[in-house]
C-alpha cells in the first residue's frame, strides 16, 4: 500500500509537469492551429539557461537561490524564445498551417544541433541544494521533495491559467479565439496580439516544464535532445485530453503520469517489459480515441 | 498541370538513371564535390553514401504519394521503415530463415500492421492525425528499446547476419556494388509504383482528397478507403527502404532506424525537394542524405577546426545547417527545389500558358 501511495505522488508530480508542457502547447494549437515542434526546444533551452544560472553565478548566493533564479530563468527564456519565435517566423505564415508547422520542425531541429554544437551532447549537472534530494516523512512514506516543487508549480501554474482565461480581457479574447476565430477578428479584435501572449505564455511553462523535468526526474541532469523526448508525451496528454482545452490538458497529464508510474513499476520490472510505462501511455491514447475521437474534453467542430 | 517539357523531363531522368547505373564502373578522381577519402566516386565510401541517398530517395517518394498527394501528414513512417530493418534483419538472424521467405513475412507484418494502424489513425483528421501516427511510431521505438525475448538487441542494436543470404549479398563492404544497385532498383520500383498510383483514377482521388474532402464525400465517394490505400501503399515503400538500409548498412540501432528523427528528416527531404511532385522528393532525398554526410565530413577538417568558436560551433552541427536550410525554404521557396524550378519556367512561358497554368492553379487551389 505504502508503495501505492508513493507511487501515486511521484504519478502526479509527472503529470505536473506533462501538465505544462502540454497546456502550452493545446493553447497555441486551439487558438492558432499550429502544432508547434519548437515547443521540445523550448523546455531544452529552460533546462539549459537554468544550467547557465546555476552555475555561473558565485555559490555564495547559496544553493536554494541559485535554485529558485535558474527556475525563473529557464521560464523567462522560455517565454523569450517562444515570443521571438512567434514574431519573426510564425506571424508572417499565418493562414499555412503545414508552413508553420514545418517552420517549428526546422527551428526544433536546427536549436537543438547548435545546443549540441555548444554544449556538447553528453549531459551536464544542475547544482541543486540538498533538500530538493532528500525525501519528507510523512505518515511512514517517503516523499522526495523535489516532487512537491513540481506538484506546487503545476497547481499554481493550472489556478493562475484559468483566473487568466476567465478573469482578464486577453484571456476573454484568448477563449474566444479558439472558440471561433473569424468571430472575433471580424468584432475588431486584434487577434494577432493574443497569438503572440499565446506563445509567450506556453513558452513560459515550456522552459518551467523544462528545468522541473530536469530537477524532478532526470537526476538534475541537462541534455540537447531531452526536451523533445518530454514533447511526445505532451503531444500524447494534448490529444488525449482534446485540442484546446487546458482543463483537458490537466486531466489528461494526471492520467498519463499515473498510468506511466504504475506500469513501470507493477510490469515494467519483468524482462523484456521495461518500456511499458512509454508503452502504456500510446495505448491509453488509442484506447480515448477509439471511444471518443475528440479527446476527453475536445470540441465538437 | 501539363508542362509542355515533360518529355524532356522524362530524358533528363532517363539520363541520369543510365548514368548512376554505369557510375560504380568510373573511377573519376572529383577532390571538392566528395571530401576526405570520398572523392573517388566509384570508392566503397560514395557508392555506401549513394545507395543511402537513393534508399531515402525511394522511401521519400513513397511518402509524397501520401503527404503531397493525399494531404496525409503522418508523422509515423519510421514505423513502417524499423518494421522493414528489424523484421527483416530478426528472420534472418535469429530464426535463420533465408532471404526470399524473410522479405515475405516482413512486407506481411508490414502491411497487417499498416492497416491495422493505418484504420485507427484515419479516424482523426489533421494535426490529430499527425499526432496519432507519430504515437504509434514512438510505441515501437520504445518496443524496440525494451529488447523484447533478447530479439531486437535493445540500445546495441542488431547485426545482420549475412550466412542465409545469397553470396552477391553477403557482407556490406565486399559487395558494396550490388547493394548499390539493389538500392538503386528499390528506387526505381518505388518511383514506379508511386507513378503508376498517383497518375491513376486512384491517384486522382488522392488529390481530390487533398484539395476538398467534404466535396468527395458529398458527392458520394468514401475518402477512408482512399486515404487508407494511401497510407499502406506508402508505408509498404517504406518498409522496402527499411530492407534496403538494413542491407547496406548491416546493422539496426533504435536511435538511428526507429526514432522520430527519421521521420522528421523524411519529411524535411519531401518539403524540401517540393511536395506532390514525385521527382521533387527525390531530389530532396538526395541533397539532403548528401548535405548530411558532405557536413560531417567537413565539419572535421583541419581547416574547419581552427575557425573561430562563433563560427566553427554553428557551421560544425549538419543538424544545425539542415534545420537552417530548411527554415528558408519554407519561408523563401515553399515550393521547394521542384518549384523553384517550375517557377523559372512560369518566367519563360508564353502568356497562354501562363493564363492556363492559373486557372488550373485556381481550381485546385480551395483547400
Amino acid at each position: 500500500m505504502n508503495i501505492f501511495l508513493v507511487l501515486t505522488f511521484s504519478g502526479v508530480a509527472l503529470g505536473a509537469i506533462y501538465f505544462l508542457a502540454a497546456s502550452g502547447l493545446s493553447l497555441i494549437y486551439g487558438l492558432m492551429d499550429v502544432l508547434n515542434f519548437a515547443h521540445g526546444l523550448f523546455m531544452t533551452l529552460g533546462a539549459y539557461a537554468g544550467y547557465e544560472i546555476a552555475t555561473r553565478l558565485p555559490s555564495s548566493l547559496g544553493a536554494p537561490t541559485l535554485v529558485i533564479l535558474a527556475i525563473i530563468g529557464a521560464t523567462v527564456v522560455g517565454a523569450l524564445a517562444a515570443g521571438v519565435t512567434e514574431l519573426i517566423l510564425i506571424r508572417p505564415l499565418y493562414g499555412k498551417p503545414i508552413s508553420q508547422i514545418l517552420i517549428t520542425i526546422g527551428l526544433d531541429l536546427a536549436g537543438v544541433g547548435l545546443l549540441m554544437g555548444g554544449f556538447g551532447s553528453t549531459a551536464l549537472q544542475i547544482p541543486v541544494p540538498l533538500w530538493l534530494i532528500e525525501p519528507t516523512h510523512i505518515g511512514g512514506l517517503y516523499l522526495p521533495n523535489a516532487s512537491f516543487l513540481a506538484i506546487g508549480a503545476g497547481v499554481l501554474v493550472l489556478i493562475g491559467l484559468e483566473m487568466f482565461l476567465a478573469l482578464t480581457r486577453y484571456g476573454i479574447i484568448i477563449r474566444a479565439g479558439v472558440e471561433n476565430r473569424e468571430m472575433v477578428r471580424a468584432l475588431g479584435i486584434d487577434v494577432g496580439r493574443a497569438f503572440t501572449l499565446v506563445f509567450v505564455i506556453g513558452g513560459a511553462m515550456a522552459g518551467l516544464a523544462g528545468i522541473l523535468y530536469t530537477i524532478v526526474f532526470s537526476g538534475d541532469l541537462v541534455s540537447p535532445n531531452q526536451g523533445d523526448s518530454l514533447l511526445i508525451f505532451a503531444f500524447i496528454v494534448v490529444v488525449i485530453g482534446g485540442l484546446g482545452s487546458i482543463r483537458g490538458s490537466a486531466v489528461a497529464a494526471l492520467a498519463v503520469g499515473l498510468l506511466q508510474q504504475y506500469t513501470s513499476f507493477y510490469i515494467g520490472g519483468h524482462s523484456g517489459w521495461a518500456q511499458i510505462g512509454d508503452l502504456s501511455t500510446v495505448l491509453l491514447l488509442a484506447v480515448v480515441l477509439e471511444w471518443r475521437p475528440r479527446g476527453l474534453f475536445g470540441r465538437v467542430a | 498541370m501539363r508542362w509542355p517539357s515533360r518529355r524532356a523531363g522524362l530524358l533528363v531522368g532517363a539520363i541520369v538513371l543510365g548514368l548512376f547505373i554505369v557510375l560504380p564502373f568510373i573511377g573519376l578522381h572529383v577532390p571538392w564535390v566528395l571530401p576526405g577519402t570520398l572523392d573517388i566516386v566509384n570508392s566503397t565510401g560514395t557508392l555506401e553514401v549513394l545507395a543511402l541517398c537513393f534508399m531515402f530517395a525511394g522511401v521519400a517518394v513513397g511518402y509524397d504519394m501520401m503527404f503531397g498527394y493525399t494531404g496525409l501528414m503522418s508523422l509515423g513512417p519510421v514505423l513502417y521503415f524499423a518494421v522493414g530493418t528489424y523484421v527483416f534483419d530478426i528472420a534472418l538472424t535469429h530464426w535463420g530463415w533465408s532471404l526470399f521467405p524473410s522479405l515475405l513475412v516482413t512486407f506481411g507484418v508490414s502491411l497487417v500492421l499498416a492497416v491495422v494502424l493505418g484504420a485507427i489513425a484515419l479516424r482523426v483528421h489533421g494535426i490529430a492525425f499527425a499526432m496519432v501516427t507519430l504515437a504509434f511510431a514512438q510505441a515501437f521505438y520504445f518496443l524496440v528499446e525494451s529488447n523484447p525475448h533478447n530479439l531486437t538487441g535493445g540500445d546495441t542494436g542488431l547485426s545482420l547476419s549475412y550466412t542465409r543470404m545469397p553470396s552477391f549479398l553477403s557482407g556490406a563492404v565486399s559487395n558494396t556494388r550490388n547493394l548499390y544497385w539493389v538500392a538503386l532498383a528499390f528506387l526505381v520500383v518505388a518511383y514506379l509504383i508511386v507513378w503508376l498510383v498517383t497518375e491513376s483514377v486512384t491517384g486522382h482521388v488522392f488529390v481530390a482528397i487533398r484539395e476538398n474532402e467534404l466535396r468527395l464525400d458529398v458527392l458520394g465517394v468514401r475518402p477512408y478507403r482512399f486515404k487508407l490505400v494511401s497510407f499502406v501503399v506508402s508505408s509498404l515503400i517504406a518498409t522496402g527502404g527499411g530492407i534496403v538500409y538494413i542491407l547496406v548498412i548491416g546493422t539496426a540501432v533504435p536511435s538511428v532506424v526507429a526514432s522520430t528523427t527519421v521521420t522528421l528528416s523524411i519529411l524535411i527531404m519531401v518539403v524540401l525537394g517540393g511536395a506532390g511532385t514525385r521527382w521533387g522528393a527525390v531530389v530532396g532525398a538526395m541533397v539532403y542524405v548528401y548535405l548530411q554526410q558532405y557536413l560531417d565530413k567537413v565539419g572535421a577538417e583541419p581547416t574547419f577546426t581552427r575557425l573561430p568558436a562563433v563560427l566553427r560551433v554553428p557551421l560544425s552541427e549538419p543538424q544545425f545547417l539542415l534545420g537552417a536550410i530548411f527554415v528558408l525554404f519554407v519561408f523563401f521557396a515553399p515550393g521547394g527545389i521542384a518549384g523553384l524550378v517550375v517557377r523559372r519556367r512560369f518566367r519563360r512561358a508564353s502568356a497562354a500558358t501562363l493564363l492556363s497554368a492559373f486557372q488550373g492553379l485556381r481550381k485546385g487551389g480551395g483547400g
